[in-house]
């Protein structure tokens, strides 16, 4: 049967409901309003329980937490922390060495609903994809802050990072961070798809760096399945991390190992015939084929 | 990217040409970004950075920006800068003393509270803090030097009577008064901006500035001759003549005083 005519999901939603075709997406935005609320029911509600910002916090009076990237900065800007720091540092590096670095990107991150919106946006406007600078991109501008940060001695990318500055904004004022997070959402929307959080971010390439041999992973466990609806290439913010698992022959394996991949289960929730899913990294088992299948060839990806 | 075998010169020049273009993109980039940091350098005279803040150029290598500070200050004080506002580096603590002054907490929890130690822990004295220093910027409206009995800025002085203090001299206008000056002694004033906020004028007279706008610094080969003498406990020449002082009266070249001496040349039209 042709597909042409179905929107993106359209199967998922018809074979497993709404809910369970935006499972994930749905636990995302919760999670992300969750940590916001963790931080904002302090000064909006006097309910302290998490105070400060993304940048570093303080947990019910105990716990730490720092950015691991704001505190490298601030090592090569040829600071040495305190131990408060240092701990906090060292806590969220390893959260995110276990639960996949990009994990931040699609869960916590203030900036994701922004180009999440400006990335739906853009699709429902069938715009054409603009600009795209190679996927490493963002590593080279992750360079360029740190070698900037210690030749001026200052932590250089939280000077426009506008990951901290709008979650400090919603927090202490915003001063004219809204036309930041609004040039983003254009820039998503008009002049590069996924342009942000896929091409230039450095905290996301950075945490991409830390979560690189994570142990949580999605697996397109049950490839065999596979139609070739591409439903969740179209969803997927790094389509380039799904091949090599999706299309991989009998001896590859069937987890996304790409550290650009943002475990944010989108895949999982378009896909009707539930390739994928969410496993550890040790379990590169595949799911027995429920029917014969010809495997397809590798898709053009668009 | 694939087989890690000899790459054919097509690929290997493809491989050149990328990171050239990425090395020459990044070398842009950072260029601008390092113009924003030299920007968000400047720090504004008005803007106070919080007790035991380090030196700003290490300020800024130290603050994570995280608020924290800011979170546990009591009295609303600090705030944190916000984007594109003519102020301080963006997401860092201030307070503007003429809205909220430091109120010099004893337990100082804005610096148990950062996490990085660009509020430096060592600082256990919240009367040791060197925030800025108080001047005395105008004396022509400043009330006391016109005489009258203000004092507010001397009464509000946490560190009364020691960072700054009333100085008594005649007031030459009505003949019969006193001028109390406020004066400011470096060594004790922290720089809350307490004098600053209370100052009744429309427009403070005491304003806190930054160290490096208040203060002079000494030349380093100076040495203040009483000083030396009070600590070698004698003069710091030996053998020095004590010459006749002129006094007026006959005999000395005060022309001022009756049998004055009268030099025998005069320059023409020159009167006494």
């Amino acid at each position: 049967m042709s597909k042409e005519a179905l929107l993106v999901g359209q199967e998922a939603i018809a074979r497993k409901g709404w809910i369970g075709a935006h499972r994930f997406l749905l636990l995302r935005r919760a999670s992300q309003l969750g940590f916001l609320a963790l931080f904002v029911a302090g000064p909006w509600f006097g309910l302290w329980i998490v105070e400060g910002t993304l940048a570093g916090s303080l947990t019910l009076g105990t716990l730490p937490l720092t950015d691991p990237l704001v505190f490298l900065q601030s090592l090569v800007a040829g600071h040495w922390p305190e131990m408060t720091a240092i701990i906090g540092a060292l806590i969220v590096v390893a959260a995110y060495a276990l639960l996949g670095g990009r994990t931040y990107c699609s869960w916590v991150c203030p900036i994701n609903p922004v180009t999440d919106a400006a990335n739906w946006l853009h699709r429902r406007l069938n715009l054409p994809k603009g600009w795209q600078p190679k996927r490493s991109t963002r590593l080279w501008v992750l360079a360029a802050a740190l070698i900037v940060s210690a030749i001026t001695g200052t932590i250089a990318w939280e000077v426009v990072n506008p990951v901290t500055m709008l979650h400090r904004g919603i927090l202490f004022g915003m001063g004219f961070t809204w036309a930041m997070v609004l040039a983003i959402f254009l820039f998503d929307t008009l002049m590069a798809r996924h342009g942000w959080c896929g091409h230039l971010c450095p905290v996301g390439a950075f945490y991409g760096l830390v979560g690189s041999k994570s142990v949580v992973r999605v697996s397109a466990k049950a490839r065999a399945a596979c139609d070739d609806c591409m439903d969740c290439y179209a969803v997927c913010p790094e389509m380039h991390v799904i091949s090599p698992a999706l299309k991989g022959k009998d001896g590859d394996t069937p987890l996304i190992l790409a550290p650009d991949c943002t475990n944010c289960g989108r895949c999982i929730d378009v896909c009707s015939e539930n390739v994928f899913s969410f496993t550890h990294r040790f379990d590169d088992t595949l799911a027995e084929p429920s029917d014969h299948h010809t495997p397809a060839p590798d898709p053009q990806t668009a | 990217m694939s087989k890690p075998n000899a790459p054919s010169s097509a690929a290997r020049r493809r491989f050149l040409t990328d990171t050239a273009r990425a090395v020459g993109g990044c070398a842009l980039a950072g260029t601008g970004l390092a113009y924003l940091v030299q920007d968000a350098r400047a720090l504004p005279a008005e803007a106070l950075r919080p007790p035991g803040a380090l030196p700003e150029e290490d300020f800024l290598a130290a603050c994570i920006r995280c608020g924290l500070c800011v979170r546990d200050c009591p009295y609303d004080t600090l705030v944190l800068a916000e984007l594109g506002e003519d102020g301080p580096a963006t997401g860092t603590p201030y307070f503007t003393a003429r809205d909220v002054p430091c109120e010099m907490c004893d337990d100082i929890p804005c610096v148990a509270a950062c996490p990085t130690g660009a509020l430096d822990p060592a600082l256990d004295n919240i009367d040791d803090a060197k925030m800025g220093i108080a001047v005395l910027v105008d004396q022509e409206n400043c009330l006391n030097v016109l005489g009258l009995r203000c004092d507010v800025c001397y009464r509000v002085c946490p560190v009364i009577d020691e960072a700054i203090t009333l100085e008594l001299s005649h007031n030459e206008r009505s003949g019969h008064h006193a001028i109390f000056l406020p004066v400011v002694h470096a060594d004790r004033c922290t720089g809350c901006g307490m004098c600053e906020k209370s100052c009744v004028l429309p427009e403070a007279a005491i304003k806190v500035l930054p160290q490096r706008l208040a203060r002079a610094e000494a030349a380093e080969h100076y040495r203040k001759g009483w000083e030396e003498k009070d600590a070698r406990g004698a003069p710091l020449v030996d053998g020095l003549i004590d010459l006749p002082d002129r006094l007026p009266g006959p005999g000395t070249d005060n022309l001022a005083a009756p049998g004055g001496f009268e030099p025998s040349f005069k320059l023409p039209e020159v009167s006494q």
